[in-house]
């Protein structure tokens, strides 16, 4: 008896002992990520919540500044209104438009066999995958009868002198519209490819059986319903693409563009912190980007959970 | 160890080719062959006109009006580079290196740091794990021009601006790796699998390195794929000024900026810039699928 009890403590002490080891490993583990993890995000998104309410210019001491930094967005600066329409236009129109072709084009594809649909895929994912190709938009919307879209214009008579597409606030927008979604096949097309091969035939059998008699019944009915999660993650995806639009604006248009015409919050966030060092105000931008964004993400998985109902 | 090969469920894809489900009209056949071929042309047109424009001696370059295919292809445009990509101080190799450089130390670096936190996160006994995956899982919104800002001012408050490292450490916690090594990791990883291995006198450790990483290969591979897709077109915003630390996408828009007469070799450019992408997306593609299959947020 006496024995046994002693093994026992024994064997305890062992497992407590194991499990702290394992418990210090899995911390080792955990550890290099999450150091780097709270650093460049945990901390930048909280840090902004309070840097939002002082002054700072990087060399003075912050100065309590409460709300005014988000007051001065909407009546003390001219410019963030016009940024703030230019990116809620460009999310709502890439957003859900390159949400929505990223599933249509891989349930199209999917309907193929696995050479051709591994080599659709790719075809659709290209311009994604190739960061920097977006740069020949500016050849062929150079702004001289040289750039190919003014020159087809011209010789069917549409128009008689080149356009300077990147400099009209009338077309500019367009074009970036035109070119983000070019380059919205991305990660979540990527996942509904994957996700919709992924669904179970014998869901396909039953629905049949069950009285589905057309592809968007069997769409509404069966494949949509069994990739919600997968559409979500895609969603989150395309939100983070479409708010974050700014790189491709600087890039092809320049910054800052003729009246602000597609300037967008990222490009103008650029200016106000790194330029103007009016980190304060900067922040209050960023707290009020971050927000939208989660707003979004809030409202669509919401939406999503109406499929198949 | 022996390790058993193991059928996962996703394997088995699509045999919906093989049984016919009679729900498909002619008419909407039509209409789909008719949508992907526009959307099959709105993708490619722009990437082969680059092609082609790379390939076009000067008087084609501005021949008006400009054709789309090339009528005497040349390899001018691509021979001129090394001498218009060099700076005074900075030959082109310096550039190329700067790129492969911090695409791959960035890459390998995500790539363990973010799949040792996924095993974390998926098969150990750590409370809050489930707290820290949720956090992960919402910075999935937010990415490095959104957060711009304020890494700026860490950046600068770590004395990290204008080195290497401001390509590197940013890309190392990125949260999309990590969520997709996790949802992997919870599917093709069996618990009672890792049990065995423990009870066996396996560690933590070596249970991560000699069971887990060799199982959840596709994962790595398509964390390969995205991340060195994102390092090899970083353009840093205002974090790098050295010629010497420069990468190969920012010395580009200096041809793009050319005009019409440098196009040609801006377009040789993107070309060659294209071709490292593509080969990693081709050798890892399937890999890419599988792991994508899992990568749904559950709610």
């Amino acid at each position: 008896m006496r024995t046994n009890n002693k093994i026992n403590t024994a064997k305890l002490r062992m497992t407590s002992a194991r499990n702290m080891g394992e418990k210090m490993a899995y911390l080792g583990l955990l550890a290099p990520f999450m150091v780097f993890f709270i650093i460049f995000t945990i901390v930048p998104v909280l840090s902004s919540v309070v840097l939002s309410l002082f002054n700072y210019d990087m060399v003075s001491t912050p100065v309590w500044a409460g709300l005014s930094n988000y007051l001065r967005m909407f009546t003390g600066d001219k410019v963030f209104p016009i940024v703030l329409k230019n990116t809620l236009i460009m999310a709502i129109i890439t957003g859900p438009v390159g949400f929505i072709l990223s599933f249509v084009l891989a349930w199209c594809i999917s309907e193929f066999n696995a050479y051709l649909r591994t080599f659709l895929a790719f075809l659709f994912y290209a311009p994604a995958l190739i960061g920097n190709a977006f740069y020949v938009w500016q050849i062929a919307f150079s702004g001289d009868g040289n750039g190919y879209a003014n020159s087809l214009l011209m010789n069917l008579g549409l128009i008689n002198d080149p356009i300077v597409w990147f400099k009209d606030a009338n077309y500019n927008m367009t074009i970036i519209l035109i070119v983000q979604l070019w380059l919205s096949m991305g990660v979540a097309f990527l996942a509904n490819v994957a996700g919709i091969q992924n669904v179970s035939p014998d869901l396909y059998e039953a629905g049949s059986i069950d009285g589905i008699r057309n592809r968007w019944q069997e769409l509404w009915y069966i494949t949509l319903p069994s990739m919600k999660s997968i559409l979500l993650f895609g969603a989150v995806m395309q939100i983070q693409a479409s708010f974050s639009i700014g790189s491709v604006v600087t890039a092809l248009a320049g910054y800052p563009t003729v009246n602000h015409s597609v300037d967008t919050i990222v490009t103008y966030l650029t200016d106000v912190g790194t330029l103007r060092y009016e980190f304060g105000y900067a922040a209050a931008i960023s707290v009020l980007l971050f927000a939208m964004m989660a707003f979004f993400r809030v409202v669509i998985g919401n939406l999503l959970n109406l499929f198949g109902k | 160890m022996k390790e058993p090969k193991m059928k996962k469920q996703h394997l088995k894809v699509s045999k919906t080719a093989q049984y016919k489900r009679y729900t498909r009209s002619k008419a909407g056949n039509f209409f789909f062959f008719l949508f992907l071929t526009l959307m099959g042309l709105f993708s490619v047109l722009p990437l082969i006109y680059c092609i082609m424009t790379s390939f076009k001696p000067l008087e084609e370059l501005l021949i008006y009006p400009p054709k789309f295919f090339v009528q005497r292809p040349t390899i001018l445009n691509y021979t001129a580079l090394p001498s218009l990509l060099a700076s005074l101080r900075v030959p082109l190799s310096r550039y190329v290196f700067n790129s492969v450089f911090v695409a791959f130390a960035g890459t390998i670096l995500h790539i363990f740091a973010a799949s040792a936190a996924a095993f974390v996160f998926s098969k150990s006994t750590l409370k809050f794990k489930n707290l820290m995956f949720a956090i992960v899982q919402l910075a999935l919104l937010y990415n490095a021009y959104t957060l711009a800002i304020p890494q700026y001012l860490i950046f600068s408050k770590t004395n990290i601006i204008d080195t290497y490292w401001v390509y590197i450490l940013p890309a190392i916690p990125s949260a999309m790796g990590c969520f997709l090594m996790k949802q992997y990791v919870d599917s093709s990883v069996p618990d009672a699998f890792l049990e065995a291995a423990r009870i066996d006198g396996a560690g933590v450790f070596r249970i991560f390195f000699q069971i887990v990483m060799p199982l959840v290969k596709p994962a790595w591979l398509t964390l390969f794929l995205f991340s060195f897709r994102d390092m090899w077109s970083i353009i840093p915003g205002g974090t790098i000024f050295s010629e010497e630390l420069k990468t190969l996408p920012q010395v580009m828009s200096s041809l793009t900026a050319g005009g019409i007469v440098r196009s040609g070799s801006a377009m040789a450019a993107t070309v060659i810039m294209m071709i490292p992408p593509i080969l990693v997306f081709w050798f890892t593609q399937s890999n890419v699928m599988e792991t994508m299959s899992s990568s749904g947020i559950k709610e």
